[in-house]
């Protein structure tokens, strides 16, 4: 399979990718590295995940992170009310036969409530014990702490996990990993390393056009030409928080639903429409209906 | 048993591959034997005659963040096509004892740029000094500063203004400063192995998996809850005396703490966070220069506060930053658009830091325009022109 031949399998499936990002995904699933994405908030970091899932016909296992994630939450944990009913019914057990106080048997119960019948894997268990390969995604890992991405490290470069009671746990398969960040913080070198790296950048005209109509193709052509040109305009504007593509479908699906075939149509309806694109109070004061029109005449 | 081969000249892929990963690193980029194996590993999937794959594989392996992602390209260009980017003068010098690591393909582009090479990237003395004045009399036009419209194109070298014994005083105060903005402990609790109170609710829950008997004991305490750092440096014409001073003690905040942002700007914003973290001085200094580019011009305080209201600040400043913004304040922007870049920042619910060396001066009045309109939304506006008026802030910066 060449990155080409990615690219076009991700568009039947709906993510236009772009040349770079399309390379990097190649090498990742060929070189078997983890690959970091970064970029602004819906430019569609995590639904590469997802598409890559779907070609790959596999499983999506997903971790999101969040301040305070520590191992318990995201590797493994012990069931211990499974354990505690477990000791409680082998002694009762072992009362009846009269054998409780053999160390022979407590050293079986003890193997036995240590067993990998009483582990709860989390993501990251889950996704090396796995019969095929899964893709394994890391949302947000900027919102994690970084203890967390120390953890991470083990995983990343050897595909094994220690846990202390059972001792290593080498992969089953090499997960596909990819991780996203939006850049609240800075990354450790230790983790970049190990990645390959892709900036994901706002689609320009043509791709996001691309993408609105892969995503919605019953859209008017010259609905759809507008909508991108608009969202993209608005993209230049000085704005607290830029729409991103997810956004711009949003948007687009409304105006679709409202009937809307023309921007210029409707001033009214296209300003209250702008909730879908404006996510703070700050934004929508900023846009006033003189200055939508305005960006909304020079979109088409 | 391998016979001994000799390398005649840069020939082989391997070679060829080896020596863009050294160019690579040398222009910052962090990459190393590991990059250069999975460069080889991918061209064997890939047809390494297709430029334009390579390049894209290449720019997967090797890049590790944003910055060099967007200037990826340019070195790449660089090294394979003998496309024009300049090699200033401190790498020239820094470089030429590795000089007979690169390959033969760079050393003919630094020959065929020679004729334009030497003129940009040697400025001799007289040359920059002559350029100054010139923009000095343009500034003089109408009694206020002008932002240069064309950015001064040398660049100009940051090493003459780093004296090492200042480069250590400042950034040992630099530490000292950062330290007692820094240090803030959260109100909350959180767990802690060797914590100074008990977190009898998880101890509690923790003995079920026991039997109801508390056999872990879990501590917490209150964590540090650390203050972020931002600072920006005016490196315009008017304030070349400072630089020195300035620049060292960025290098001082930025290199103590992993989370500390720093930028200059003149008429232009740039990022430096990543170059003044280099551990090796004289590259971090190197790679400012050739960053600023056009140091020395005009200042756009306003505008450059705008571009960093949109670009950075959205993702690095929280409630819990502080702005430390050294400049002048002799603004080239009408005082408005630095009033209302400041106020927008503001909104953050940031501290914002004003240090101005001119406050240090005698019968000083904030009457820079630009400067009077940014006073109602500072926290602390401070005097800075030498270290020790610098090290004189410490219990006012603790207080904030």
């Amino acid at each position: 399979m060449t990155w080409q031949s990615l690219q076009s399998d991700l568009a039947d499936n709906g993510y236009i990718a772009s040349n770079s990002l399309a390379m990097a995904l190649h090498l990742s699933l060929s070189l078997s590295r983890p690959i970091l994405l970064e970029g602004e908030a819906g430019v569609g970091k995590t639904d590469v995940a997802k598409m890559l899932s779907q070609i790959k016909s596999c499983e999506l296992i997903r971790l999101q992170c969040y301040e305070g994630l520590d191992a318990s939450a995201a590797i493994y944990e012990w069931n211990y009310q499974r354990q505690l009913l477990s000791i409680r019914a082998l002694t009762d057990q072992g009362k009846a036969s009269a054998q409780s106080t053999d160390a022979a048997a407590l050293a079986s119960v003890e193997e036995e409530i240590f067993s990998d019948r009483y582990l709860l894997k989390r993501p990251l268990l889950q996704a090396i014990t796995q019969a095929t390969a899964p893709v394994l995604l890391i949302d947000e890992i900027d919102r994690a702490d970084e203890e967390f991405e120390a953890y991470l490290l083990e995983l990343l470069s050897e595909f094994q996990l220690s846990i202390p009671e059972l001792g290593t746990v080498k992969a089953v398969t090499i997960p596909h990993v990819v991780l996203t960040s939006n850049g609240t913080r800075d990354l450790s070198d230790a983790l970049r390393r190990r990645c390959l790296y892709t900036w994901v950048d706002y689609p320009d005209r043509s791709t996001e056009l691309a993408i609105l109509n892969k995503r919605l193709p019953h859209i008017d052509a010259t609905l759809a030409q507008q909508v991108v040109g608009f969202v993209q305009a608005l993209r230049k504007e000085e704005l607290d928080k830029n729409p991103g593509v997810a956004e711009m479908l949003d948007w687009a699906a409304a105006l679709y639903g409202l009937g809307i075939h023309d921007l210029s149509d409707d001033p009214v309806a296209l300003q209250a429409s702008l909730v879908c694109l404006l996510k703070t109070r700050a934004d929508l004061d900023g846009i006033p209906t003189e200055v939508a029109q305005r960006i909304a005449g020079s979109a088409g | 048993m391998q016979p001994t081969r000799f390398i005649t000249s840069d020939s082989s892929t391997s070679d060829r591959v080896s020596g863009f990963i050294a160019h690579l690193r040398e222009h910052g980029v962090r990459s190393g034997m590991f990059e250069c194996g999975e460069i080889l590993r991918s061209l064997q999937q890939l047809d390494p005659l297709n430029s334009e794959d390579v390049r894209l594989a290449c720019k997967a392996v090797c890049v590790s963040n944003a910055d060099d992602y967007r200037r990826f390209d340019d070195l790449f260009n660089a090294y394979w096509f003998a496309h024009g980017r300049q090699r200033s003068s401190v790498c020239n010098a820094q470089s030429n004892s590795s000089k007979s690591n690169r390959s033969l393909l760079q050393q003919h582009t630094e020959q065929s740029t020679n004729g334009k090479g030497n003129q940009l990237s040697q400025p001799d003395d007289t040359a920059d000094k002559q350029n100054n004045d010139e923009g000095e009399q343009a500034h003089q036009g109408e009694g206020r500063l002008i932002g240069s419209r064309i950015r001064n194109i040398e660049k100009t070298d940051l090493r003459q203004l780093m004296v090492p014994e200042d480069l250590q005083r400042a950034e040992q105060l630099a530490t000292q400063l950062a330290s007692a903005i820094r240090d803030r402990r959260s109100r909350r609790r959180r767990a802690d192995k060797r914590g100074e109170r008990m977190d009898m609710r998880r101890v509690i829950r923790a003995s079920v998996s026991h039997a109801g008997d508390p056999v872990k004991l879990y501590r917490q305490k209150r964590p540090d809850r650390s203050v972020n750092l931002v600072a920006l440096l005016d490196v315009s014409g008017s304030m070349t005396v400072y630089a020195k001073v300035f620049l060292a003690f960025l290098k001082g905040l930025v290199s103590h703490d992993q989370r500390t942002d720093a930028y200059l700007f003149h008429t232009s914003l740039v990022r430096v966070s990543d170059a003044l973290r280099d551990n090796d001085t004289f590259r971090a200094v190197n790679r400012l220069s050739m960053m600023a580019q056009g140091f020395g011009g005009g200042t756009k305080i306003g505008s450059n506060l705008q571009t960093f209201n949109q670009q950075y600040a959205a993702r690095t400043i929280t409630s819990r930053s502080v702005v430390i913004i050294l400049s002048d304040g002799y603004d080239t922007d009408p005082p408005e658009v630095m009033a209302a870049a400041l106020q927008k920042l503001k909104k953050r619910n940031c501290k914002i830091i004003w240090l101005n060396p001119l406050k240090g001066w005698k019968n000083y009045e904030p009457v820079a325009m630009g400067m009077a309109a940014a006073l109602p939304m500072l926290d602390l506006f401070a005097s800075a022109n030498t270290l020790e008026s610098l090290a004189a802030l410490e219990p006012h910066l603790a207080r904030l």
